[in-house]
């Protein structure tokens, strides 16, 4: 069963999701990644009328282009890896009430913490895949930071349609990026002979 | 001149925008291998059908198109300075297009000018030989499995990796473990023996410009890339770390003289989108064959 979920989530439905979970995401949905990170981490605020209460950060340097009448389009925009943000998005959670991150490759334990502690899930889509995500954006309603970060790194705001999405780190204090390490751990041992 | 840089852009948009086929056949091979019903199946069914719309409206598989890498084989005498402006300026093209994304920062001032233009971007290698034909090949290799790139030195003791090929393979099979999935697996990997810190990189993404279904010439390699192939994919961490059948789509080792106090064992590692195109070009840089 695939989960439906419109932004702005509530913490009940955001406390609902477990690990493995399919999702399909509608609704507004804002970019943010390295530049954006350091900027709110190093105290920035957020654009004047931008709120991320219950909003959801996708961790994204899309294509983007303007077609013949001058409006923006995303032609790709698919997750960039979200490890690098480790060391600031407890932080962005807690401070602007986030109630999800879309990435890939998982986060870490300051993350899982902060999604326990605040209400929120870590969303994987799936890495690569520019085109069928670029096609569930159905308007790009605004870019903020286009200037001082450039474009891969500027803040968008998309509105998107049944975005597709897996949980791999729910509010529970459950990760999936941590149980395939320590399995492949493991397994990585037994190939190579060494002590667990 | 304009020929050229007619090439070179579609050069560019070829290799962001379609997937070779070698590469779709081993994506195509693990997703039947892959456990029905689990969001291993469901990431590879995704990426068949990104594949599939890329190549159809002619836009990029990934969003990363990465670092812009061109690989030469001309006649000595070839015109390197005029290629290399043509290539800059099908670049800046193909960006404007959409081909590429705006990718290429300023690390001392974050300044993004949107060009792809920039100090070692593009970057060019060369190769010259007495024949008489041109050989362009381009790679475009994503942020995400770059920097899941490794360098061992061997000794390394906590693998009890020896100077040899089994301590080779220890090193290479934890660089898949570090990875997980974070390089977007499953992934191909370019390695080099040997070589020094420098071309020791440069060798292993070199690698990454041969299909996946050839052979080494030596047997001993040839040997080695087939244990990593298995050994990795037995490790579990599967689509996206997903956890799975499929990490690795392909090993492909090359191996350079050391001097006797270095052992280097570096490994580049390429998502899934392994964006990699070629042609030959006549005098007038015409793309008269495509390579992959």
């Amino acid at each position: 069963m695939t989960h439906q979920l419109t932004t702005p989530a509530s913490e009940e439905q955001i406390r609902a999701l477990r690990v493995g979970d399919a999702v399909e995401i509608s609704g507004a949905l804002f970019t943010g990644r390295d530049a954006a990170h350091k900027y709110f981490h190093q105290g920035g605020a957020l654009p004047p009328g931008v709120s991320f209460e219950g909003m959801i950060l996708y961790h994204c340097g899309p294509v983007v282009i303007r077609d013949e009448r001058g409006e923006w389009k995303a032609v790709a925009a698919g997750p960039t890896t979200s490890i690098r943000e480790e060391p600031y998005e407890a932080e962005i959670i807690r401070r602007f009430g986030l109630r999800g991150v879309i990435g890939k490759g998982g986060m870490g334990p300051r993350t899982l913490k902060a999604c326990r502690e605040h209400g929120c899930v870590y969303f994987h889509a799936i890495g690569g895949a520019a085109q069928v995500l670029a096609e569930r954006i159905r308007k790009v309603r605004n870019v903020y930071f286009l200037e001082e970060f450039g474009s891969p790194e500027a803040i968008w705001e998309f509105e998107v349609e049944r975005f597709p999405a897996v949980v791999t780190m729910d509010s529970h204090g459950h990760s999936l990026h941590a149980k395939v390490l320590e399995e492949s751990r493991a397994a990585l041992q037994r190939a190579l002979g060494l002590e667990g | 001149m304009r020929e050229l840089e007619a090439s070179l852009l579609e050069l560019v948009r070829r290799t962001s925008t379609e997937i070779p086929d070698d590469v779709q056949k081993a994506l195509l091979e693990s997703l039947e291998r892959e456990k029905k019903g689990t969001v291993a199946e469901e990431a590879l069914r995704i990426i068949e059908r990104n594949i599939e719309m890329a190549r159809r409206k002619s836009q990029p598989i990934c969003q990363d198109t990465g670092s812009v890498l061109f690989y030469l084989e001309a006649p000595a005498g070839f015109d390197c300075v005029g290629f290399e402006e043509a290539a800059r300026r099908a670049v800046t093209e193909a960006t404007r297009r959409g081909y590429l994304r705006q990718n290429c920062v300023d690390p001392l001032t974050g300044r993004n000018d949107g060009t792809n233009v920039g100090p070692g971007f593009p970057t060019f290698h060369y190769d010259f030989h007495s024949g008489g034909e041109a050989t362009v090949r381009l790679i475009l290799k994503g942020g995400g499995c770059e920097n899941v790139g490794t360098q061992y030195a061997l000794p390394y003791g906590p693998l009890k990796a020896d100077r040899d090929l089994e301590g080779c393979r220890r090193v290479i099979l934890d660089a898949v473990f570090q990875a997980q999935g974070k390089g977007c697996s499953p992934g191909v990997l370019g390695v080099c023996v040997g070589g020094d810190r420098a071309t020791g990189y440069e060798h292993s993404k070199r690698q990454l410009l041969r299909k996946l279904d050839d052979r080494n010439p030596n047997p001993e390699l040839d040997r080695l890339e087939r244990e990593i192939l298995e050994a990795g994919n037995s490790l579990g961490i599967g689509p996206m770390g997903f956890g799975g059948r499929t990490t690795l789509l392909g090993v492909k080792i090359g191996a350079l003289h050391r001097v006797p106090a270095s052992y280097f064992v570096t490994v580049s590692y390429m998502c899934w989108a392994c964006r990699r195109q070629g042609a030959v070009l006549n005098a007038e840089g015409a793309a008269v064959r495509w390579l992959y």
